[in-house]
């Protein structure tokens, strides 16, 4: 038994509770963001011209003259990179204490309930990060350059890269982990957050997790998969 | 029936122990699996083993002492859509020639005292960080002096029938005892007994489940499944809600 002489609202605050109510809202603005990324890339649709419209505006005027031209996309990643690292920093923490309260392994073990993608959350959330890195080189820094020269705008850059059937296997494959990590975390962050109030909203709350997980999906490989096929070119 | 019992032996102090296979025969079907570990204990009185180490005390599904995991589920429910306790588990469950497998609850919050006994004394610290009311006693209320709606007294009695046998935290894959915890914490909240210290408690008994090592719930849903008083998983979120409303209170400063 370990002893503090901390408050018992001091040590509720630092509590396992706590830090799952925060792993909850970051990961539920990070779903809000990927909603958001999701709707914006079915742009590529209406053309190049609306799809590099889209693009140069985020980041250009939004809340101009608010604030002055081009800053509104620094001060939204900074709050997204706050959002991942208190998300991935909570995990890590609560990872590290589950592996020590799980105290030694069991010769036989029946699963009853878990479901892949909730044993999964945690290396899952790591695979997810790493291509995320990946991700950011390619289409933000634009360091790796799938298949277009310097100077590529934003829907050409899409354009010639999903043309390679390979890339966007590599992100069918990101995106199942990805959605996973959602089909779980979702109903996760509703029960964290105390909206799991009966047998009845736990289907419920699951069942939004399905969709949402599925919406994203959809959503983010028809683009690609237009290309791959030559729907967009 | 004839049985193959592979049990976890572990000395009284020792870091470590290992499974032990044991040839069971004439085990009758109508016996409880407490009676079988009985009849093997005394079989192995006879032999000049020393018998097996395990906990129990009502045998009939209310005490909470008795419990292990039996392959690989807490209280060996398994499949079967009955929740039990090990007590009221019994032997025509199981197919003859059956192996089972025997074992300790398994948490960094629950250590092997021996066998298949663990020391489940931190679930008690977390009831004395508020897991009660503080009351002057005397003679019975009238009943009915304190009005409780239906609703509010069915979910306090559901709540109220958790038996702290611990099957949750050993089904737990993050050994996590938020459902012993919710239960406890529903069942004072939902009353008006419990009212006055309803913030100071919640805050009170998550923060000594953190401090005994118990780990974060990560809404799997494991301990419900295997609970023999099936207390829901949204008793877990029920607490969530309680311990954030009552970080905007001042009691327990
Ligand atoms: C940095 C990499 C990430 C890691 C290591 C990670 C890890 C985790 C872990 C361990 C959990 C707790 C498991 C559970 O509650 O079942 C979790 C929950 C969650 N994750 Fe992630 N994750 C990462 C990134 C993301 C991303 C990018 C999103 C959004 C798309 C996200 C959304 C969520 C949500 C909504 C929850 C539920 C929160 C809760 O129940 O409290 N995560 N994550
Ligand atoms: S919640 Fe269920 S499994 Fe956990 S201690 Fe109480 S009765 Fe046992
Ligand atoms: S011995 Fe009392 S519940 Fe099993």
């Amino acid at each position: 038994m370990a002893t503090t002489t901390l408050s018992p609202r001091a040590r509720a605050v630092r509590s396992s509770v706590a830090m799952k109510a925060l792993m909850a809202v970051t990961g539920l603005i990070m779903i809000g963001f990927l909603l958001m990324h999701m709707y914006g890339n079915l742009k590529v649709f209406l053309g190049a011209e609306a799809f590099d419209h889209y693009a140069h505006w985020l980041k250009g005027d939004i809340l101009y003259p608010l604030i002055p031209s081009g800053w509104f996309i620094w001060i939204f990643r900074a709050f997204m990179l706050a959002a991942i690292v208190l998300h991935a920093a909570s995990a890590v923490h609560l990872w590290r204490k589950a592996n020590a309260a799980r105290g030694s392994s069991y010769v036989t073990t029946n699963r009853l309930q878990q479901s892949y993608a909730a044993r999964t959350m945690r290396w899952g959330g790591v695979i997810l990060v790493g291509f995320l890195v990946f991700h950011l080189l390619q289409f933000t820094a634009q360091v790796i350059k799938t298949g277009w020269n310097s100077g590529a705008g934003p829907y050409e850059m899409f354009v010639v890269s999903f043309q390679q059937w390979w890339l966007v296997l590599a992100y069918a494959l990101w995106m199942v982990a990805v959605c996973m990590h959602i089909r779980h975390g979702f109903w996760s962050a509703a029960a964290t957050l105390g909206a799991n109030t009966s047998l009845a909203s736990r289907r419920v709350w699951n069942g939004l997790a399905y969709c949402v997980a599925v919406l994203l999906y959809v959503g983010f490989m028809i683009a690609p998969l237009a290309v791959l096929f030559g729907v967009v070119k | 029936m004839n049985i193959t019992l592979r049990v976890w032996r572990q000395a009284h102090g020792a870091p470590k122990g290992g499974m032990q296979t044991y040839q069971m025969q004439d085990v009758s079907p109508d016996m409880s699996f407490l009676e079988m570990l009985d009849l093997l204990n005394e079989k192995l009185t006879v032999e000049g083993i020393e018998p097996v180490a395990f906990d129990h005390d009502c045998r009939e599904g209310i005490c909470g002492m008795c419990g292990v995991v039996i392959d690989g589920s807490a209280h060996g429910r398994g499949a079967s859509p009955v929740p039990t306790t090990t007590c009221q588990l019994h032997m025509r469950s199981f197919a003859d020639g059956a192996t089972i497998d025997v074992e300790p609850w398994r948490a960094g919050g629950f250590p092997v005292i021996k066998d298949l006994v663990v020391d489940r004394t931190a679930f008690d610290r977390i009831i004395q960080a508020g897991g009660f009311i503080s009351v002057n006693t005397g003679s019975a209320p009238d009943a009915n002096a304190a009005p409780v709606s239906k609703v509010d007294s069915d979910r306090a009695f559901d709540a109220a029938t958790c038996i702290g046998c611990g099957a949750c935290v050993a089904a737990c894959p993050n050994g996590s005892a938020m459902l012993f915890t919710s239960a406890k914490i529903t069942h004072l909240a939902m009353l008006p007994q419990g009212q006055p210290e309803r913030w100071s408690r919640v805050k009170g008994m998550v923060a000594q489940h953190d401090a005994e090592g118990f780990g974060n719930c990560t809404n799997i849903g494991e301990c419900a499944a295997v609970c023999p008083k099936e207390i829901p998983l949204d008793m877990i979120s029920e607490l969530n809600r309680e311990l954030m409303h009552a970080l905007f209170k001042k009691d327990a400063k």
